[in-house]
């Protein structure tokens, strides 16, 4: 039962890294950049569960938690705009901007505070049956 | 006369593990809600109760519970079987199911103190 506080627990992370990419995306929605390989790409966080080995007779694999297996940059094309008067424009006068998309990110950003309420409330109720588990035959 | 307190208990101390090893599996799904691919699990808690009870009766050793896969009323795009509220009702559901099968097991020792005490106390 103590494992719950782990799943929940690694959950909760997971979501934090997905808010947190999705903060940086946002932050950086207005970035531009003096080439297209330098622009700022979205970033997508990859979330993997965690697998433990079958034992104790388990007929098969069970999953203990989530965790984030890495972090992925959107392929999506990145903007160019014509400012020659910016600082950071190539020779030819443009700069490019990012390619995050903000309405994704808002609706990534509600799905993952979500998700976190759900793994709080697990971690909540865990806790509750294991004071109770403590008091047994009192 | 000997007390042997897993005939005290009987039953029950199965069960509360089987609630406890579900609350994990539920907790799990919950924790992968957004995992793309994973497939919710879930124990038959009947089926479970069942193979506990043979293994008593026959003394055998206790063998872990089979998980099995949640069929979702729909899947999402990207394979994953969890549903959040399906889910949830199933977490709440057992964590109510533990704590009356608590209540039977502070009853079986409850009654056994008043045995010993003739008071309760």
């Amino acid at each position: 039962m103590a494992s719950v506080f782990d799943i929940a627990g690694a959950a909760m992370t997971a979501q934090m890294m997905r808010l947190n990419t999705t903060a940086s995306n946002l932050a950086n929605a207005d970035s531009v950049s003096g080439s297209e390989a330098t622009a700022y790409r979205a970033r997508q966080t990859v979330f993997a569960s965690v697998m433990q080995q079958a034992a104790n007779g388990a007929p098969d694999d069970a999953s203990v938690g989530v965790q984030v297996a890495g972090i992925s940059e959107s392929q999506a094309e990145i903007p160019r705009r014509y400012e020659p008067g910016n600082p950071l424009a190539d020779a030819k006068g443009y700069v490019y901007g990012s390619n995050v998309n903000s309405v994704e990110e808002m609706a990534n950003m509600i799905a993952a505070s979500r998700s976190y309420q759900g793994n709080a409330e697990v971690f909540n109720t865990t806790k509750s049956l294991m004071l109770r588990t403590l008091q047994l035959g009192q | 006369m000997a007390i042997d307190m897993r005939q005290i208990a009987g039953l029950q101390e199965q069960a509360l593990m089987l609630r406890a090893r579900r609350h994990e599996v539920l907790a799990n799904n919950i924790a992968n809600a957004d995992t793309p691919g994973y497939q919710a699990r879930d124990i038959d808690f009947r089926a479970a109760m069942q193979q506990a009870g043979e293994a008593i009766a026959s003394g055998a050793p206790l063998a872990e519970p089979v998980l099995g896969y949640r069929n979702p009323w729909q899947r999402a795009q990207d394979g994953n079987t969890v549903e959040m509220q399906v889910e949830q009702a199933a977490l709440a559901d057992n964590a109510v199911h533990y704590q009356a099968t608590l209540n039977f097991l502070g009853g079986s020792f409850s009654s056994l103190r008043l045995a010993i005490t003739g008071t309760g106390k």
